[in-house]
């Protein structure tokens, strides 16, 4: 692997994470990382869709008309999406059945749009595929994440399995419920991008404006 | 340079060539990708077909199975299902009918039909399920000739969604075995702890009718305390999800009461299960 793809491929993970430094595609991963086995398959789902997606758009770049090409994108995307549902309803039918509305909404998840957009209308099939690859690899990393915490401190397991014996279950565990909330998978992710930045001071943003010192007395 | 390819005049055949923001490669082109589109989305969806509606019929019977008690993981479901019956009760009469066949019907489908619904008045519309199938299908459980236990599908609405179970009652028509949901989208860890195998079992041995026939099962909100009168109507409601419990509740005695199955399980309790 040269070093190019190799850079299309790693750089998603952490130095240009989609959802730690885009902030991009973050309500999906509030609703599916309640267990891991939805969040991985929500983490399959996506980065087929949004490597194959990018790889048609990427194909058909030169002759999409700039009037459409957002509806055109959409209608692809869209596509793909559907024949992932079918799929997993016909293969992984219990998995599909947790997901419900999710897969659905892969369609607006704006990582996908992103790349079609940003990346796949400019530049060859192949290096679109393997964007698409990266990106929904990024995606999967905090997804496993956030769903390992999730799981484990909100019902004492990991893929199903009992790590943490709960007191429902007669063990010594209590379940901390908030972790099975939405909320808590943006105190993670927060958490998480903090950490990141910490790490790699180069993604904290310039401030786009500063608050003006005032004296205790001077109104501003 | 002009050669002879771009010499060539840009024909409806040659579209491509056309500029990218032309009306006609425009309409074109949006075609094009409706038709490859809609093509690749009827093909899958008609090729999986088959195996998404096994999914869902084994699906419905494993949890059949699983509320009358019959099932361990990894079991094989069609072989257990053989000792069930299927019939079809007019919930109006509580008699059994024989008008539709009863493996075929689809209790859903039933229920959007106006030849084959009932709509509930709002005051009796505990469920809030709006309406309801003329007749019911009623699971039975044999052991020889014998019928061991009724499985009869519930619905009705709890916080988010419309929760599709079966309760299992033993062959006296007053003692529940179980109840399992097989479709519901309530919180997870929280009303949709319906799911959870402790809480389930909670539901064995109570009682659903009252001394006068009233019926007296219902969802409480804390612990049922042991040892209190009315214990054995009880069942203790889910932490934190007091509407699902609710929910709950009101399907039971919606379905248990006279709009529901209270005239086909007071037949069975006068003559005992056919």
């Amino acid at each position: 692997m040269d070093k190019e793809t190799k850079k299309i491929i790693l750089d998603p993970l952490v130095d240009n994470n989609p959802i730690g430094l885009q902030v991009l595609g973050v309500c999906s991963a509030l609703a599916v990382t309640t267990n891991l086995g939805t969040a991985l398959v929500m983490s399959l789902a996506l980065t087929s869709v949004t490597a194959f997606s990018n790889l048609s758009i990427s194909m058909i770049r030169n002759h999409v008309p700039s009037a459409i090409r957002i509806i055109v994108q959409m209608t692809i995307i869209a596509s793909l999406v559907i024949v992932v549902d079918q799929v997993l309803k016909a293969y992984v039918y219990d998995l599909s059945k947790q997901l419900s509305v999710f897969v659905g909404l892969i369609i607006t998840n704006c990582i996908v749009m992103g790349r079609a957009e940003a990346f796949a209308m400019k530049n060859p099939p192949g290096v679109s595929f393997l964007d698409g690859i990266g990106n929904g690899l990024g995606y999967s990393i905090v997804l496993m994440c956030v769903g390992t915490f999730r799981e484990l401190f909100g019902s004492g397991k990991l893929f199903g399995i009992e790590i943490l014996s709960t007191v429902n279950d007669g063990g010594w565990y209590v379940p901390n419920g908030l972790m099975l909330l939405p909320p808590s998978a943006f105190f993670i992710i927060g958490l998480m991008i903090w950490g990141v930045r910490t790490w790699r001071p180069t993604q904290v943003e310039a401030a786009e404006f500063k608050i003006k010192e005032v004296n205790g007395t001077e109104v501003a | 340079m002009p050669n002879e390819n771009e010499a060539k005049p840009a024909g409806k055949l040659n579209f491509l060539a056309l500029s990218n923001d032309s009306t006609v490669k425009t309409f074109i082109m949006a075609t094009l990708v409706c038709l490859v589109c809609a093509v690749f989305v009827s093909i899958s969806a008609v090729a999986l077909k088959p195996l998404q509606q096994l999914n869902k019929e084994l699906d419905k019977k494993k949890n059949i199975l699983q509320v009358a008690g019959l099932y361990q993981e990894g079991d094989d479901i069609e072989a257990a299902f053989s000792k069930i019956d299927i019939k079809l009760v007019d919930l109006a009469t509580g008699e059994y009918t024989t008008e539709l066949d009863a493996t075929t019907y689809d209790v859903r489908r039933a229920a959007k039909d106006p030849e084959l619904n009932v709509k509930i008045v709002k005051s009796d519309d505990l469920a809030s399920i709006r309406v309801r199938p003329k007749y019911m299908p009623v699971y039975q459980v044999k052991e020889g000739d014998i019928v061991k236990q009724l499985i009869l599908p519930v619905n009705g609405y709890g916080l988010w969604s419309t929760l599709y179970g079966f309760l299992a009652v033993e062959n006296d028509g007053q003692t529940i075995v179980g109840l399992s949901y097989y479709e519901h989208a309530e919180t997870p860890g929280l009303g949709g702890e319906v799911d959870n195998p402790k809480w389930k079992g909670m539901w064995a041995g109570k009682k659903i009718y009252g001394s006068e026939g009233n019926v007296a099962i219902d969802v409480i909100k804390g612990t049922v305390v042991p040892g209190t009168s009315g214990e054995e109507f009880q069942v203790d409601g889910l932490a934190g999800a007091t509407l699902t419990s609710r929910g709950v509740g009101n399907m039971l005695k919606y379905w248990m009461g006279a709009n529901g199955y209270q005239k086909y399980l007071n037949k069975i309790q006068a003559n005992g299960a056919q």
